[in-house]
């Protein structure tokens, strides 16, 4: 790879390189994240359940989606005193979320110390037209995507990892499965087009060029890409793996449904052994009730992945 | 030469990725069976936790130590290096299993959390005298442990300085089984006893290929008796099935 004249891999600082930390080593936890499930936990004692399961890392926030979606109002950051607590009960990487837009929020966060900024749609928006500028933060971030578009935007404001938007709260891995089937489809595209084509097509994307190219020529996203919204199963789990992602989030899956622990380190065998479907079966036997989630057909169900572009 | 990456979490990826690159199949090992037909094996960077607890669900702990006793190479990245010690420290709550062979003492998360992660040129001798390469190496250090100190068969490989009044990372999980009383002016982040190499940094994340070279070598010296491995035909090779996946680039 090296002198071939191809478009720049990481540490070239295309346009934004911070001074701040590299992008490499922002992408260093990331991939060091791969092949694990990072868990939403709303209090030390689920952290520590998420931990003993095999969590690779934990979200901490106040109240779970699915919660989230039941109770309404604004949803904001959480309380930095919970956020130490959790941090303080588990040896594993700590994330949390910050609403989009809001970069008082995430400079909190960096603040605390913990390891990786979420800004996150689950969240009432806080800026309806731009994102945080994430190249001035020395802590990474990860930002949800519906589309291959949006997945590079991201990437571009400076996300370090990215995660498919799924439908948060739903346990309903349909809209999830949609947007990696749309990342994953886009990209197929791109890797047969020819070099021509691609001003076009990162235009109708609404990409950046850079970018766009970069990603033509890795044949996939230039970051770590997770799986997250509406995952409730072993299977759903290893599903999104086998769809292409590098890991998974389970947010309200494991918490909200009969044993979480139990689920939890169910749900952490199937990402490890996602294409080994005797392992599958084993893990999937007596987990007892899964969420019960929200079937999309009902009009009435808000839909966080639209609340931004 | 084939070499098992341990694949249970974590960047196996980028280490068969970079054994590719020297011409080297990488295995993905998942279960303890797929131990004997690898002639040396690569602990990747990850969450140790994790990867304790699979390991402990598929009993792989046997197996992993079986398979240093037999003094076949195994090198620990991060996480690797963690499992490959004899001792650790910063462990959560109930500490984790290791495999041991390492007569050192590790601790995790020295550095910190992910704010303090960072990157360093390393002082290599022993690497650019087998290597040979620039004179430095470019260490990536993501949360990585330190080695506090090392017993008298362990080669230290690599340095990193520290200051003596930053402060270290500390939480109340973390269950400190002896006073650190001395301020460390250096600690060291890469180690050899034996077959065994540990290195706290990431080097399967740059271009670099000249550790996994060394490692390499180290395989191929502990083979000189030995027959040539053959390549696994039987059982299921989940590769086998699979479409080629796609990776993420080796930084320059």
């Amino acid at each position: 790879m090296a002198g071939t004249g191809v478009v720049a891999v990481y540490g070239n600082g295309a346009i934004t390189e911070t001074k701040k930390s590299p992008f490499s080593v922002k992408v260093g936890l990331a991939q060091m994240l791969r092949g694990g499930v990072i868990m939403d936990v709303v209090n030390p004692e689920q952290a520590r359940i998420a931990e003993e399961a095999g969590a690779c890392a934990v979200m901490a926030l106040e109240r779970v989606p699915a919660d989230i979606r039941a109770q309404g109002g604004v949803a904001r950051m959480s309380d930095p005193q919970l956020i130490k607590e959790i941090k303080q009960s588990v040896t594993i990487p700590v994330m949390a979320k910050a609403r989009i837009g809001h970069f008082v929020e995430a400079q909190i966060l960096e603040a605390i110390g913990i390891d990786y900024v979420d800004e996150s749609e689950v969240l009432t928006p806080a800026d309806e037209e731009n994102h945080i500028n994430k190249h001035n933060f020395r802590i990474p971030f990860v930002c949800g995507c519906r589309n291959l578009g949006e997945a590079l935007r991201r990437i571009r404001e400076g996300a370090a990892m990215i995660r498919t938007k799924g439908e948060a709260g739903t346990g309903n891995v349909i809209e999830a499965v949609r947007h990696v089937r749309s990342v994953m489809g886009d990209i197929r595209l791109l890797r047969n087009m020819d070099d021509d084509e691609v001003f076009t097509f990162a235009k109708k994307i609404a990409a950046p060029y850079d970018l766009v190219m970069q990603t033509k020529q890795l044949g996939r996203l230039p970051v770590v890409q997770f799986a997250a919204g509406g995952v409730a199963t072993p299977a759903d789990a290893a599903l999104m793996m086998q769809l292409g992602c590098d890991g998974v989030f389970v947010g309200s899956g494991v918490f909200k449904s009969g044993d979480p622990a139990r689920r939890a380190r169910a749900i952490v065998q199937a990402v490890t052994h996602y294409s080994d479907p005797d392992m599958l079966a084993e893990v999937s036997c007596g987990l007892g009730e899964a969420m019960v989630g929200i079937n999309l057909n009902d009009k009435k169900v808000e839909r966080f992945a639209n609340r931004s572009e | 030469m084939v070499v098992g990456v341990l694949a249970l979490q974590g960047s196996f990826n980028e280490h068969v990725a970079a054994l590719r690159r020297l011409g080297v199949k990488g295995v993905e090992i998942r279960k303890p069976e797929q131990l004997q037909n690898v002639s040396s094996l690569i602990i990747p960077g990850g969450e140790s936790t994790t990867m304790a607890k699979l390991a402990e669900y598929h009993n792989l702990f046997p197996a992993l130590r079986e398979f240093v006793k037999t003094g076949k190479p195994v090198w620990g990245t991060c996480a690797g290096l963690i499992f490959l010690a004899d001792k650790a420290i910063g462990q959560k709550t109930g500490g984790q299993e290791l495999i041991g062979g390492i007569d050192c003492t590790v601790h995790r998360n020295y550095f910190g959390s992910q704010i303090q992660s960072f990157e360093a040129e390393l002082s290599v001798p022993e690497l650019v005298s087998k290597e040979g390469g620039p004179e430095t190496f470019r260490g990536v250090f993501i949360r990585a442990p330190a080695v506090l100190e090392v017993g008298p068969g362990v080669e230290v490989l690599a340095e990193y300085p520290v200051s003596s009044t930053s402060v270290l990372y500390s939480s109340s999980a973390v269950q400190i089984q002896e006073e650190n009383a001395l301020p460390e002016k250096k600690v060291i982040v890469a180690v050899k006893q034996g077959n065994l190499l540990g290195t706290a940094f990431h080097p399967e994340l740059t271009s670099d290929t000249r550790w996994h070279s060394y490692f390499m070598k180290m395989g191929s010296e502990a083979q000189e008796e030995s027959p040539s491995s053959i390549v696994p035909v039987g059982g299921v090779d989940p590769s086998f099935n699979e479409k080629a996946r796609i990776d993420l680039p080796i930084y320059q």
